[in-house]
């Protein structure tokens, strides 16, 4: 079985964030590995193991250089990397990626494509929809559990109520939620493989996609950036035993009490 | 209005649409002079509710046999388009399903789609509001090219206002084949056990964090929300963890809320949640860190330790039953 997992590379955002000059998110220095996709990195690597052998290829896209959230995906057992890495990329919207990646994953043998429900710093959620149709796979999002049974996919998805079982042939699309399962550590052997591992980089015209994509083949622009109106903080008590009463008082004056 | 029409992507709840698809229409009318709803499952029972909120037409996509509503429903509104009906933009809300089809619809159109939306102007043309940031800031945008462009808006971001509109005229809308990409189909569907109000229309809501210490803990926020007749809230970090269902998660990737009361225990206050919480009319924190960020948006902020305040305040609020 051959699992990819789309796997986006962000500013750590423990970081400030800021927008650069063209109202892009900053994306500038150490890109680290979206945390969001290290369960899907997880669940392809499980799934493969399960089905007894096969390949798990990690593919991204992003302007910037570095490389080292793929390295990450490496050293968790992923067996190789594809990554299109181009400045024109930048300012690239949820489509225009999905279609840059759609281009890499055609070039791919895979069973499954892998993605998370959303980035942590886009979080569009549109990104793995949008692949699916232009790969022409069925897609089940917002999977809580994923397995393999007789060829066929089935998943947990989650639903406003709780949860639908849902099924889908192969070749399909999932997005996993957070917690679908545990994402392993990189191991300091995992790390060392993950050096020699292939990590190919491709750019837009080895895709043949130049002028289609990035801020060229983005249809919105942003008007505005605004302060949002602020809450003030209001008071703040440290509790003497009397914190429980504080409460019941607030609670007493909005009429809740 | 510059703008002709919007249609509205209106999600069946059993013999209404979800409180997002209403809250759609209800602004969609402010907008727009034509509005249609789009539907699946059996529209005509639902021609009354899309009228009261404001749409002339419904189009009905019919039994969706099991699929799940992404791909057909995304199918039927391009064949629309594709039969020569074009609205100004599609708005849909940020729902499971809806995301679904907002990303169908785009590949297929080949249209952007603009996510994460809690307002919606017409500015010379229809402009749209982001929160980043924990909401912080706002970002402004709009479409640049030919339409009709996607929109994909948070709950809770209109009032869902009746007007006294007469029934939509319903028109049906099918899928066509929809070949392998319709192939995701539900076989069961598992509901979880709720009591009390909804967490998106309570008027109050207690939510607990990963300063509860462990899952056992739990049982105080949801016996507060009881006593307030309110719904049981959650952060991220505790439904990741398995204490609570993902249905508590209050926050980016949870619901959003608003009620009269939001009370955080043990809640950092992450940009993440707070996006989720913020437009809560009144805001209690209690946090053992009183540099904890919650605090900066806290009505009433009390520095304490919730396994002091909370039993105190289970006592309080029975003594008062
Ligand atoms: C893409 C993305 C989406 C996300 N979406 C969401 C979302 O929808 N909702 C959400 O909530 N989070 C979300 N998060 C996670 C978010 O960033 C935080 O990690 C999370 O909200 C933290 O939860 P917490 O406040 O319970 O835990 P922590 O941040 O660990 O905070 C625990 C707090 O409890 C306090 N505390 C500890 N012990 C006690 C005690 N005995 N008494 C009182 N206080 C105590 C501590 O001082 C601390 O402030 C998202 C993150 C990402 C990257
Ligand atoms: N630039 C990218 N490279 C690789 N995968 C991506 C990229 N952007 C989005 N994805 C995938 O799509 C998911 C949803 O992203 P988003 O639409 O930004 O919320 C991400 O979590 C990734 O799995």
């Amino acid at each position: 079985m051959n699992i990819v997992v789309c796997v986006k590379q962000i500013p750590d955002p423990a970081a400030p964030q800021s927008f650069d000059a063209s109202n892009n998110l900053n994306r500038s220095g150490k890109l680290i590995l979206d945390e969001a996709d290290t369960y899907g990195v997880e669940m392809a690597l499980q799934l493969v193991d399960k089905a007894g052998g096969g390949e798990v290829t990690v593919v991204s896209m992003g302007s910037g250089n570095d490389v080292a959230g793929l390295r990450n995906a490496l050293a968790m057992g992923a067996t190789k990397a594809v990554i299109v890495s181009d400045e024109s990329l930048r300012g690239s919207d949820a489509l225009s990626t999905a279609k840059v990646l759609a281009k890499v994953i055609a070039r791919e043998p895979f069973d499954l494509v892998l993605a998370a429900t959303e980035s942590s710093d886009g979080y569009t959620g549109t990104t793995p929809v949008q692949l699916a149709e232009l790969l022409g796979l069925p897609s089940i999002t917002f999977a809580k559990a994923v397995s393999v049974e007789g060829g066929g996919l089935k998943v947990s998805r989650q639903t406003e109520a709780g949860y639908d079982e849902v099924t889908a042939p192969l070749p399909a699309l999932v997005t996993v939620t957070a917690g679908v399962v545990e994402p392993r550590y990189a191991s300091f052997k995992g790390i060392m493989a993950a050096k020699s591992k292939p990590l190919e980089v491709l750019t837009v015209a080895d895709l043949g996609l130049e002028g289609q994509v990035g801020a060229a083949g983005a249809r919105e622009e942003i008007v505005a950036v605004q302060a949002a109106e602020s809450r003030q903080a209001g008071e703040k008590y440290v509790d003497e035993g009397d914190g429980a009463e504080k409460v019941v008082a607030f609670l007493e004056s909005i009429k809740v009490l | 209005m510059t703008l002709s029409t919007l249609w509205v992507l209106a999600e069946p709840a059993g013999d209404t649409f979800t409180t997002t698809s209403l809250e759609l229409l209800s602004h969609a009318r402010t907008l727009a002079n034509d509005v249609a709803a789009i539907t699946w499952g059996d529209g005509s029972k639902l021609a009354a509710v899309a009228g009261e909120y404001g749409a002339n037409t419904l189009y009905d996509v019919g039994d969706l046999k099991g699929a799940l509503p992404g791909v057909p429903v995304a199918a039927a509104i391009a064949a629309l388009i594709a039969g020569g009906t074009t609205p100004d933009a599609i708005v849909i809300p940020a729902s499971y399903d809806g995301r679904d089809v907002a990303g169908r619809l785009s590949a297929r159109l080949d249209r952007p789609v603009l996510t994460n939306v809690t307002g919606l102007v017409e500015e010379g043309g229809l402009v749209t509001e982001h929160p980043v940031f924990g909401g912080s800031l706002t970002v402004k945008a709009r479409f640049t090219a030919e339409g009709p462009g996607i929109i994909v808006v948070r709950a809770k971001s209109f009032a869902a206002e009746p007007s006294s509109g007469a029934p939509a005229n319903v028109v049906a809308a099918p899928a066509g084949d929809t070949g392998a990409t319709g192939s995701a189909v539900i076989a069961t569907s598992h509901v979880e056990e709720r009591s009390g109000p909804k967490l998106e229309e309570a008027a109050v809501v207690v939510s607990g964090g990963r300063g509860l210490g462990e899952a056992g803990a739990y049982a105080m926020i949801e016996e507060i929300a009881k006593l307030l007749n309110g719904a049981a809230g959650a952060s991220r970090a505790i439904v990741d963890a398995g204490w609570v269902p993902y249905s508590h998660q209050v926050g980016q990737t949870g619901k959003t809320v608003k009620p009269l009361v939001y009370v955080a225990c043990g809640i950092s206050g992450a940009t993440q949640h707070m996006v989720g919480m913020k437009g809560s009319k009144n805001i209690v924190a209690i946090n053992k860190d009183a540099d904890a960020p919650i605090f900066q948006i806290a009505d009433l902020g009390i520095v304490g330790d919730v396994h002091k305040v909370l039993p105190a305040l289970i006592e309080a609020l029975k003594a008062r039953t």
